[in-house]
């Protein structure tokens, strides 16, 4: 059934949608304009001289070793982040989804994490960890391994991957879980009368069948990764040691607002941002033909 | 084919909440089972264990004379067809009916073709390339069907298979379920609320109240010698007239004037019921019924009322028959027309 509602007079409903709209020029149109815009210009730090470059700024940073690396970071941290993080959360979601009992007590604990900031949860394991002080670095080392994220770039790197991990279980989970759910239970039977035992039921059964849910997510874990991480990685190693932990979107924010090279982040900022876009295409062009709606 | 046993079998959750109270049957080999009952009296809960997708609490189920308690749904050999039809919606309609051959292992030309075999059988040939969400409820009904049949199983479970069809659908597929079934006489438990589809359907019906069988027997034992007062309000439309009365001291019956003698002996001043089907009422000279209501239905005429004491009776009268409302309609009941059931523990007694 459809509803529609006749507007007599042109004005109201652009009035309605002018919220969205408004929003939607001053916090996307108009920063991505802005960092396009920065990313052609020199600028010196105090900003008192301003100078149109073309693209020397692209071409710099396509020269500049430490931004490949970067790049190396950011890939295997996104697809650590995003893997782990689907794999984690749909067997989370899988194993509360069988329990009967005390199912929505289960729920609660595994929602928690979401409502810690990425930057507070950050902090809380960079303490945890903390090789003076955190009580895991310390059972670490009273079992033989010395843990010491400050110092070594991989083990760095791993605990930032788990912050990351963590912060973003929650919401896969849930999201996972309702999926789960929306498969009628009927399905499951039909397929064990069918002969398919748990693993088989999994895979060919439920596991297509929360493929939209699965792509949907992997698309929103990607650009989590890509973006929402800063604050795990501020809070936990501002990129160090020795950049090891220094994702692209964090490389943005070093070198323009600690280098002071505003032109360059910009830069940056926008092939990151032609990345990421990239990405999402290629998402939805080759992995949602899999998708089973 | 096979036979399938139920031996004293319970369920119960939690131990409080006894929903199947001890059931037993033995199904003979090619036999139309049909469990009919209100919802919530357990019937899909006793399909369901003899499935495998209920652990059973107590008595055991023994399919082609193995005792299956511990058997996986896998291991039974049985197909089910579910309410929903529970069609895999991200397979064909091909893949839907090969999934289960394929997991035990069938070759390939082996499931090509028993898979065209069922769908030319069940008139769906021209789908199976096509996904469930492209198909009508009846065609998703006949996928089910042959989802069932391609593995050539021991038994069928029906879970209400009909009632998410329209009722011209309803009648059509009842037809042809009957058909397919006597065709390939492999054993088959029924389950349904519908009281037509039981009667029509089965060979045998168990009628089910509470989590207790109330009745086993063919539809025309259930329908003529109802064994309870359930059963003789549940089985049969327009529902059994029911008339409270007392026995007299010389054993004899006293209605609204009349009297009548039972054909067995029940002790004096016992409180019965008496049953009379309104399709067992006719005119003639006997009670007086003050007309309420009138239905004409074409082929018959139900006629609501009530007696002088004040009771409610409804009367079933061939279609050309039509009394008046406000009228006085003399209403004599059939020759051995009356059920007649202990008012107390509700069994049935005897006719008159």
């Amino acid at each position: 059934m459809e509803k529609r509602v006749t507007f007599n007079e042109k004005t109201l409903p652009y009035l309605l949608v002018l919220p969205q709209i408004v929003i939607t020029i001053v916090f996307f149109f108009w920063p991505s304009w802005q960092a396009i815009y920065q990313s052609v210009l020199l600028e010196d730090a105090f900003g008192g001289n301003t100078r149109f470059v073309w693209l020397d700024n692209f071409a710099h940073i396509f020269q500049d070793p430490a931004y490949y690396r970067s790049v190396m970071v950011t890939a295997v941290f996104s697809l650590l982040v995003a893997g782990l993080g689907l794999a984690v959360s749909l067997l989370l979601a899988v194993m509360a989804d069988r329990i009967v009992r005390g199912a929505t007590a289960y729920r609660a604990f595994l929602v928690w994490p979401y409502a810690v900031a990425p930057a507070v949860a950050g902090v809380l394991w960079g303490f945890l960890f903390n090789p003076a002080v955190g009580i895991v670095a310390w059972t670490l080392r009273t079992v033989g391994y010395d843990f010491n994220y400050v110092l070594n770039g991989g083990q760095a790197l791993a605990l930032v991957v788990f912050a990351a991990v963590w912060s973003q279980i929650s919401y896969n989970f849930l999201f996972f879980l309702a999926g789960l759910q929306s498969i009628p239970k009927s399905l499951i039977e039909a397929a064990a009368i069918d002969g398919a035992g748990p693993g088989r039921r999994f895979w060919t059964i439920i596991f297509p069948l929360l493929s939209p849910t699965g792509f949907f997510l992997l698309v929103v874990n990607v650009i989590y990764a890509f973006f929402g991480t800063f604050g795990v990685v501020d809070g936990l190693t501002k990129g160090g040691p020795a950049r090891a932990t220094e994702i692209l979107v964090f490389k943005v924010y070093n070198d323009g607002f600690r280098g002071q090279d505003l032109g360059g982040s910009a830069a940056q900022s926008v092939i990151l941002m032609a990345i990421v876009i990239l990405l999402t295409v290629v998402q939805f062009r080759f992995i949602e033909r899999r998708v089973h709606y | 084919m096979a036979t399938v046993s139920m031996r004293g079998v319970r369920k119960s959750y939690g131990g409080a909440l006894e929903v199947i109270q001890g059931i037993d049957m033995e199904i003979t080999d090619g036999e139309f089972i049909v469990i009919v009952g209100p919802s919530g009296c357990g019937k899909s809960t006793l399909l369901r264990m003899v499935a495998g997708l209920e652990k059973i609490t107590g008595g055991e189920i023994a399919i082609d004379g193995r005792v299956v308690n511990e058997l996986e749904p896998k291991d039974r050999d049985i197909a089910m067809v579910f309410q929903n039809y529970a069609l895999y919606p991200h397979m064909s309609v091909y893949d839907n009916m090969a999934y289960g051959l394929k997991i035990r292992g069938f070759t390939k030309s082996d499931i090509e073709k028993r898979v065209r075999h069922a769908a030319r059988t069940l008139e769906i040939e021209p789908f199976l390339e096509r996904k469930p969400r492209q198909l009508s409820g009846g065609q998703r009904q006949r996928v089910a069907m042959g989802r069932a049949i391609v593995r050539e199983p021991k038994a069928f479970l029906f879970d209400e298979p009909l009632s998410n069809l329209d009722a011209k659908l309803r009648v059509q597929m009842r037809v042809e379920i009957k058909k397919l079934q006597r065709q390939l006489g492999v054993t088959s438990i029924y389950v349904t609320h519908d009281q037509v589809e039981a009667m029509t359907m089965g060979d045998r019906l168990i009628v089910m109240n509470k989590g207790v069988a109330e009745q086993i027997g063919s539809p025309i034992d259930v329908y003529a010698r109802p064994a309870s007062l359930f059963v003789a309000a549940f089985i049969g439309s327009p529902s059994m007239n029911f008339l409270e009365a007392r026995i007299g001291s010389d054993g004899s019956l006293t209605l609204d004037g009349a009297s009548l003698r039972p054909k067995t002996r029940i002790d004096p001043g016992r409180a019965v019921t008496i049953g009379i089907r309104p399709e067992h009422l006719s005119v003639g000279s006997g009670f007086d019924l003050q007309v309420e209501l009138v239905e004409l239905l074409g082929a018959d005429t139900l006629v609501y009322g009530r007696l002088s004491d004040g009771k409610a009776l409804v009367v079933r009268l061939p279609g050309n028959e039509v009394p008046r409302i406000g009228d006085r309609l003399p209403v004599k009941a059939n020759e051995g027309a009356w059920h007649l059931f202990d008012s107390e523990t509700g069994k049935r007694l005897g006719a008159a």
